[in-house]
C-alpha cells in the first residue's frame, strides 16, 4: 500500500527497520485495491477534532482499536501468567501483529473459516471468541474452549468458524483449503483464510494447496505474516525468490501490504474476500510484521538474533494500535479520552477473563479417555 | 554396567554435542543440519557450541522444510556423506515420514545393498511439561516398526555420548530419540540424572546391548529413555518395602537386546515393561511377545505394562500427569505382580 508517512514515502511492505532483514517488496498486482485514505499529513488543527463521528465505518475502526487493545492487553497477561508461574506450557505471543487478524476478521463473517497458527490468539480473539475461555483452555481447565485438553496451541471454537490454531508450521494449510472447497460442494458463498507465518513458506504441502486451491476456483484467502523470524533464524536466511512470486506461480492474485497499518490490511481484505465469495478463486496476502515477544514466552535473551534497537524501532515507531489511535485522533474520529476508555474497558475485560481461567475447575480425571473418537 | 572412568560432569544436551563434534574433527564426511541448530545450537541444545567450532558450511540451518531436508540428507548420505539430521520434535516427523519409511528405510535393501545410507536422525520425544498433542509424544515405536532404521533411546548423559558416536560410525540410519527432560535444559523440572559422569576421550557403544541398570530378583522392569530413572525411583521405593527389582535398560529398541529381557525373566520370573509411548502395538507389546516366545514357562506371574493411555497426549496438566507412567504406578503393579 503506497502511504506517505513523516519521514519520507514507505515501501510496500512498510518501512525498513534498523539493521534488520529487508523484506521483499513486490509490486502489487493490479486487482489489489486502492490504499484507504492516508493520514492527513499537514498535522494542522482541526476545529471538529473533538467530535466524534458515528459513522458506520468509524464505528469499525473503533471496533478494530478495541479487538486490537483486547489482544494486547491478553498477551501481556500470559505472559505474566508464564513469568508467575501459574500458567503451564509455553505460549508464542501475537503481541505486535494485531492489525492483521483484526483486519482480516473484520472482513469476514461469523460463519466464515478462519485457520490459525500455534501463534493464534490473536486470530482467535479477533474472530469472535470469549476471552474468559480462552484463559481456561490455557490453563487447562474444564471450561475453555477444549476442555483443557488442547492449550494455547490447539484453542478451536466452530462456534466462530475458528477451526483451529496448529502447533505444526503450515499443518493449517489444508484444512483451510479443504473447508474453503466445503462451502463450494455444499453451495455456500462462506470464505476460508489460512493464516501462517513466513516460516511456513518452507512446507511443500502450503504449494499443494495453493496449486489446488487456483484449479478449483476455491473461496479462500492465504494469509502470510511475516514477523520477519522463523523461530529463532532470520527469515532472509531461509527464504529464497519473493514470498508473494509464490503466488504468482498459480496464478493467484496477491498483495504485498504494511502488516501494522490495520486500514491497508482490511482495505485488501475487503476486496479479496469479496472476490473470493463471488467465486473468482483464491488470492494471497503478504503482511509485513513484526514479533514483540521472542518465539515464545521463554524466549528472553534475543540478542544474538535479533538486535534491541530493531524491537524498539517496531514497537515505538511502527505500533499497529498507536497507529490506528493516532489516525483516529488526527482525523477527529476520535479523542485520546475515549481511546483510554477504550484500554480501560480492554484491561478490565483481560483481567476478568484471567480471573475466571484461574478460578474456573481442572476437568475430571475420567476425561482423559473422553473424545478421543466422535 | 559401564563405569565412566571420570568424575567430569555433563548434562545430556552437553554429552550429544560433544559426541557429534568429535566426529566431525574426526571425519570430514560428517556434517549437522536442522532447524535452528547453528547459532541457536538446537532448542535442546544437541549442537550447542558446534557452529562456532565448524560454522556454517557443515552446521547448516535448513528452512522449516524437513521433507527437503531429509531427502537431501538421503542423498548426500548416497554419496558419501555422513549427515546428522536433526528434527527438532518426534511429532514433526509426520510431515516428511516418506522419506523415511520409504527411502531411507528401503533404499539399501531395494538396491541389493548396493547403497549405503549413513543417516544420523535426531530427535526430542517426551512429554509432562504442557507442551500439549502435538509436541509431546514418543513414537519410537513407529520407527522401531519399519525395518531398515536402526532406535536408539538414551537414558545418561555417559549412554548419549557413546550412542551417538556409534550411531555417526553406522553404516545405516539410525534414529537417535532425546528425552527433553534428561537433557538439562534449563527451562525445564531438572532430573538429578540429567547431568552425569562422561569421559573427555571418544568412545562408542555397541547397540542392542541392555544396560542392567540395578540387579534384583523378584521382578525384571524391562524401560528406556526416561522410564529407566522413574523405574529406578520406583526400584528403590520397593527395595525399602522388601521387593528386589531388576532394571533393564534397553538402550537400543534396534536392534532389541532379547537375550537379556530373556536372562532377567528367567532369574526373577516376574516381567514389567514401562514404556512412555501409547500403549497399544508398541515396545512393551514387543518386549512381552519376546517373552510369551521365549520364556514364558519361566513367568509367575502374567507380564505387565505401563504405558500412555491410547489417547493423545492432553494439554491439561492433572490430565497429563494422569497419563504417564511414574515411580507410583510403577510400585503398584508390582505389588499387585507379587501379590504383597
Amino acid at each position: 500500500m503506497q502511504q506517505t508517512q513523516p519521514g519520507g514515502p514507505v515501501p510496500p511492505g512498510g518501512p525498513v527497520p534498523p539493521g534488520g532483514p529487508v523484506p521483499p517488496n513486490v509490486p502489487p498486482s493490479p486487482n489489489v485495491p486502492p490504499s484507504p485514505s492516508a493520514s492527513p499529513p499537514d498535522g494542522l488543527e482541526r476545529p471538529n477534532a473533538t467530535v466524534v463521528s458515528h459513522s458506520a465505518e468509524t464505528a469499525r475502526w473503533l471496533q478494530c482499536y478495541r479487538q486490537m487493545a483486547q489482544i494486547r492487553y491478553f498477551e501481556d497477561q500470559v505472559d505474566d501468567l508464564y513469568n508467575t508461574a501459574r500458567m503451564p506450557g509455553l505460549a508464542h505471543l501475537y503481541s505486535g501483529e494485531e492489525a492483521i487478524a483484526v483486519g482480516v476478521c473484520a472482513a469476514l463473517r461469523r460463519d466464515d473459516f478462519i485457520t490459525s497458527t500455534h501463534r493464534g490468539h490473536g486470530h482467535c480473539l479477533a474472530k469472535g471468541a470469549s476471552i474468559d475461555r480462552m484463559f481456561a483452555e490455557l490453563l487447562g481447565k474444564a471450561s475453555g474452549y477444549c476442555k483443557g485438553k488442547g492449550g494455547s496451541m490447539h484453542i478451536a471454537d466452530q462456534e466462530t468458524g475458528n477451526l483451529g490454531a496448529n502447533a505444526i508450521v503450515g499443518g493449517s494449510a489444508g484444512i483451510a483449503t479443504g473447508a474453503a472447497f466445503s462451502s463450494k460442494m455444499r453451495g455456500t458463498d462462506q470464505v476460508a483464510v489460512c493464516f501462517f507465518g513466513e516460516g511456513a513458506l518452507g512446507q511443500g504441502m502450503l504449494y499443494e494447496v495453493m496449486n489446488m486451491a487456483a484449479l478449483w476456483k476455491l473461496p479462500i484467502l492465504y494469509v502470510c505474516e511475516n514477523n520477519l523470524y522463523n523461530e529463532y533464524t532470520s527469515y532472509a536466511e531461509t527464504t529464497a525468490g519473493t514470498i508473494a512470486a509464490r503466488a504468482t506461480a498459480f496464478g493467484i492474485p496477491s498483495a504485498v501490504i504494511d502488516g501494522q497499518d490495520i486500514r491497508a490490511v482490511y482495505a485488501t481484505a475487503e476486496q479479496m474476500v469479496a472476490q473470493a465469495r463471488a467465486g473468482q478463486g483464491p488470492a494471497f496476502i503478504q503482511a509485513n510484521t513484526y514479533r514483540y515477544y521472542g518465539h515464545h514466552v521463554g524466549d528472553i535473551a534475543r540478542t544474538y538474533y535479533r538486535s534491541k534497537e530493531e524491537e524498539t524501532f517496531w514497537r515505538t515507531q511502527r505500533d499497529p494500535i498507536a497507529l490506528l489511535g493516532d489516525w483516529l485522533v488526527s482525523t477527529g474520529q476520535a479523542d485520546a479520552a475515549q481511546l483510554e476508555a477504550i484500554h480501560a474497558t480492554a484491561r478490565a475485560e483481560v483481567q476478568a477473563g484471567v480471573e475466571f481461567g484461574l478460578n474456573a475447575p481442572f476437568p475430571e480425571i475420567s476425561e482423559v479417555t473422553q473424545d478421543v473418537y466422535a | 554396567m559401564a563405569v565412566p572412568t571420570t568424575t567430569r560432569q555433563l548434562t545430556t544436551s552437553r554429552a550429544i554435542s560433544e559426541a557429534i563434534a568429535m566426529e566431525m574433527r574426526r571425519d570430514a564426511r560428517v556434517f549437522a543440519m536442522g532447524e535452528d541448530i547453528g547459532k541457536y545450537g538446537g532448542i535442546f541444545g544437541a549442537t550447542q557450541g558446534l557452529f562456532d567450532q565448524f560454522g556454517p558450511e557443515r552446521i547448516i540451518d535448513t528452512p522449516i522444510s524437513e521433507t527437503a531436508f531429509i531427502g537431501a540428507a538421503i542423498g548426500a548420505a548416497a554419496e558419501g556423506m555422513r549427515p546428522v539430521v536433526e528434527l527438532m520434535f518426534v511429532d514433526f516427523f509426520g510431515v516428511c515420514m516418506d522419506q523415511i519409511y520409504n527411502h531411507l528405510a528401503k533404499n539399501t535393501y531395494m538396491s541389493g545393498g548396493n547403497v549405503r545410507l549413513p543417516v544420523t536422525l535426531i530427535t526430542a520425544y517426551g512429554a509432562g511439561y504442557d507442551d500439549a498433542a502435538q509436541h509431546s509424544q514418543t513414537l519410537y515405536s513407529l520407527f522401531a516398526h519399519v525395518p531398515g532404521l536402526k532406535v536408539v533411546v538414551p537414558s545418561t548423559p555417559y549412554d548419549a555420548k557413546g550412542l551417538m558416536i556409534s550411531a555417526i560410525r553406522d553404516d545405516n540410519p539410525v534414529v537417535y530419540f532425546m528425552h527433553k527432560g534428561i537433557m538439562g535444559l534449563g527451562w525445564m523440572t531438572m532430573l538429578a540424572a540429567s547431568a552425569g559422569p562422561v569421559p573427555e576421550e571418544e568412545y562408542t557403544i555397541p547397540f542392542g546391548v541392555a544396560d542392567v541398570k540395578r540387579t534384583g530378583t523378584d521382578v525384571t522392569i524391562v524401560t528406556v529413555g526416561m522410564m529407566v530413572h522413574r523405574s529406578l525411583e520406583a526400584a528403590q521405593q520397593l527395595e525399602a518395602q522388601g521387593i528386589s527389582a531388576e532394571v533393564l535398560d534397553l538402550r537400543t529398541l534396534v536392534p532389541l537386546d532379547r537375550d537379556a529381557i530373556i536372562n532377567s525373566v528367567k532369574k526373577t520370573h516376574r516381567l514389567l515393561v514401562v514404556d512412555e509411548d501409547y500403549r497399544s502395538y508398541g515396545m512393551a507389546a514387543e518386549v512381552i511377545a519376546t517373552v510369551a516366545e521365549h520364556a514364558l514357562e519361566y513367568l509367575d506371574a502374567p507380564a505387565r505394562r505401563i504405558a500412555e493411555p491410547d489417547v493423545p497426549i492432553p494439554y491439561s496438566r492433572p490430565l497429563e500427569q494422569f497419563v504417564l507412567p511414574n515411580a507410583e504406578k510403577i510400585t503398584a503393579v508390582v505389588h499387585e505382580m507379587l501379590g504383597r
